[in-house]
């Protein structure tokens, strides 16, 4: 339903950012190289045959056992040409960290800090990353696959006149 | 005072110093649990930290050790108000991965979408209700809930349970409607429009109800695209989108029906987007009961369905075969796929990642309300402490749905 999203993106980077791309399920799909993806992503928003106006969606998989073993998944809508494509950007377990999105759509924000909180992937230029859904003094990134469901966490103390 | 400007009604001659404020997490607006981190100078909001997660339960983290099935019950309290909704998002997710979302019988697809809009009307008028309620409106809080009362003994009817529905499966749903249900939705749709009537006459021109509504939290169009709004919030901005008409699934292209959207952005919108919603909701179910057509209301597919009891207890092959899809769990193909539904408070969206077994590798849930819930940092600056309470009511934020 969007190939013409990918067929824009591979005339407009030819110099290998667009690793792979497909159709599976109804979803188009490119895999971006990391250090291409503020460029790729603002060409998508910008371009105005295609006017991805929309963020829809950012979140992560753990590829555990592949190479890079985080996949950022980005899924960013067109409301007014009513396409959709879905984007990977792989980073490493090392050194999990890619470009923000929030300067281009500030409806990532919530979904980047999620990210760094359930994955530990870090968001180069977010404006506050920290927690959303854990609490601060929490230890490790739930949704790591090497993440035990039945691992305790430390008891927290309050600290005295704390507000956050 | 309506739409006249925070910074007019200032008075020099009283001087205030900034304080911080905790509103919530545990507050009587707060919708369920989440905290709101305030600075304010006098009754004014300078700054806005909104924490969420206070419900959070894991469902993704358990999303990922449960059989495909197995997640249903999950998506039953996403959003606890229209659970019905979650059921069929998630089944056509899976469906999708499984190259059979065209192929589910029509009568499946028709009770899917009757029991989803009760859930979207259900949604709305807990929404609607609660935020007349918390402006002092009580009278409407009772009316909808009464409403609302009487669609949930329908859900239950059909269901078994009130809210934790688990109603739709990979493949169809449960069970036929019961007899004689037709007919009784039918008659409480009629009360309901009744009770629409009533809570227009005593809200719409409510001077009291229109001054704490209007012009108060304004997001444009241009706002709510860049911010990834959905649903009634995104369409009060003017934006028109709904998944159900720009992208049809189950049978949606076959009613008629119109997307209501708002024009100026602000909460009485909102308000208005919703209750038109209902209306438009009630006409969907009502073009649904005519057109349903008979039909088995399961996929006959042995590798998805169970089989009957009486074949399960009877035959070893049933057994067998109930055995495996039970504890061993559905055995969806590899691949990914992001599959997206209405909710009731805007795109519900499930993005799965399955490496082939009975469990999935990753189950996503993009919430439709975090992205209303999280635009509150930037609106609630310079409105009032008591533009919180409405403001966030019209942003109908679920706990549930919102920390997953």
């Amino acid at each position: 339903m969007a190939q013409l999203v990918l067929d824009r993106l591979l005339a407009q980077f030819g110099g290998g950012e667009i690793i792979k791309t497909g159709s599976q399920h109804g979803n188009e799909w490119a895999r971006i190289r990391p250090d291409a993806w503020t460029a790729v992503c603002t060409f998508l928003r910008d371009d105005p045959t295609l006017s991805m106006e929309m963020l829809t969606d950012l979140t992560c998989v753990d590829r555990f056992g592949d190479e890079p073993r985080f996949d950022v998944v980005v899924h960013l809508y067109s409301v007014s040409k009513k396409h959709r494509v879905r984007l990977y950007g792989g980073v490493p377990e090392e050194n999990p960290l890619i470009d923000s999105l929030v300067p281009l759509w500030p409806g990532a924000d919530w979904p980047e800090r999620e990210a760094y909180d359930l994955y530990g992937v870090r968001f180069a230029g977010h404006p506050d990353l920290r927690r959303l859904l854990m609490y601060p003094e929490f230890i490790g990134h739930p949704l790591r696959k090497d993440y035990p469901k039945e691992k305790r966490q430390p008891l927290v103390r309050r600290q005295a006149g704390s507000l956050d | 005072m309506g739409i006249q400007d925070a910074a007019d009604l200032d008075a020099p001659d009283l001087p205030t110093e900034p304080m911080p404020l905790n509103m919530g997490p545990s507050h009587p607006a707060m919708h369920g649990t989440v905290r709101m981190v305030l600075d304010v100078e006098g009754e004014k909001i300078t700054n806005a930290d909104v924490q969420i997660g206070y419900l959070h339960r894991c469902f993704e983290k358990e999303a990922e050790y449960a059989t495909w099935t197995q997640i249903f019950p999950y998506t039953d309290r996403l959003n606890y108000v229209s659970p019905m909704l979650n059921n069929v998002g998630y089944a056509i997710a899976v469906e999708k991965l499984l190259d059979i979302d065209k192929k589910i019988p029509e009568r499946a697809q028709y009770i899917r979408v009757i029991v989803g809009e009760i859930s979207r009307i259900t949604d709305h008028m807990t929404c609607l209700g609660a935020g007349a309620m918390e402006l002092g409106a009580f009278t409407v809080f009772l009316y909808m809930l009464k409403g609302r009362e009487w669609l949930y003994e329908l859900q239950e009817e059909i269901s078994g349970a009130r809210l934790t529905h688990s109603f739709v499966r990979i493949g169809g749903v449960v069970g036929d409607l019961p007899a004689g249900y037709i007919d009784r939705l039918t008659e409480v749709l009629g009360k309901i429009r009744v009770i629409l009537d009533d809570v227009s006459k005593l809200l719409d021109r409510n001077r009291i109800f229109r001054d704490r509504m209007d012009g108060i939290a304004i997001i444009t169009k241009q706002e709510a695209m860049a911010y990834g709004l959905t649903g009634p919030v995104g369409r009060s901005t003017g934006l028109e989108y709904d998944v159900r008409r720009d992208h049809p699934y189950l049978v949606y292209d076959r009613f008629d029906f119109d997307v209501p959207v708002g024009s100026v952005g602000d909460n009485f919108d909102r308000y208005a987007v919703r209750v038109e919603e209902i209306k438009q909701s009630m006409s969907i179910l009502e073009q649904a009961l005519k057109q349903i057509p008979a039909g088995p209301v399961m996929l006959n597919d042995p590798r998805i369905a169970l089989p009957s009891k009486a074949e399960t207890y009877n035959s070893i092959e049933a057994m067998i075969a109930h055995f495996k899809i039970i504890m061993d769990g559905i055995h969806v193909p590899p691949g990914e796929v992001y599959s997206f539904t209405e909710g009731g408070n805007g795109e519900l969206g499930f993005y799965l990642v399955s490496d082939g077994t009975g469990r999935p590798w990753k189950c996503r849930v993009r919430p439709p309300c975090v992205p209303a819930v999280a635009i509150m940092n930037k609106l609630l600056p310079g409105l009032f402490m008591a533009d919180v309470v409405p403001t966030f009511g019209m942003m109908n934020m679920i706990g549930g749905e919102c920390d997953r």
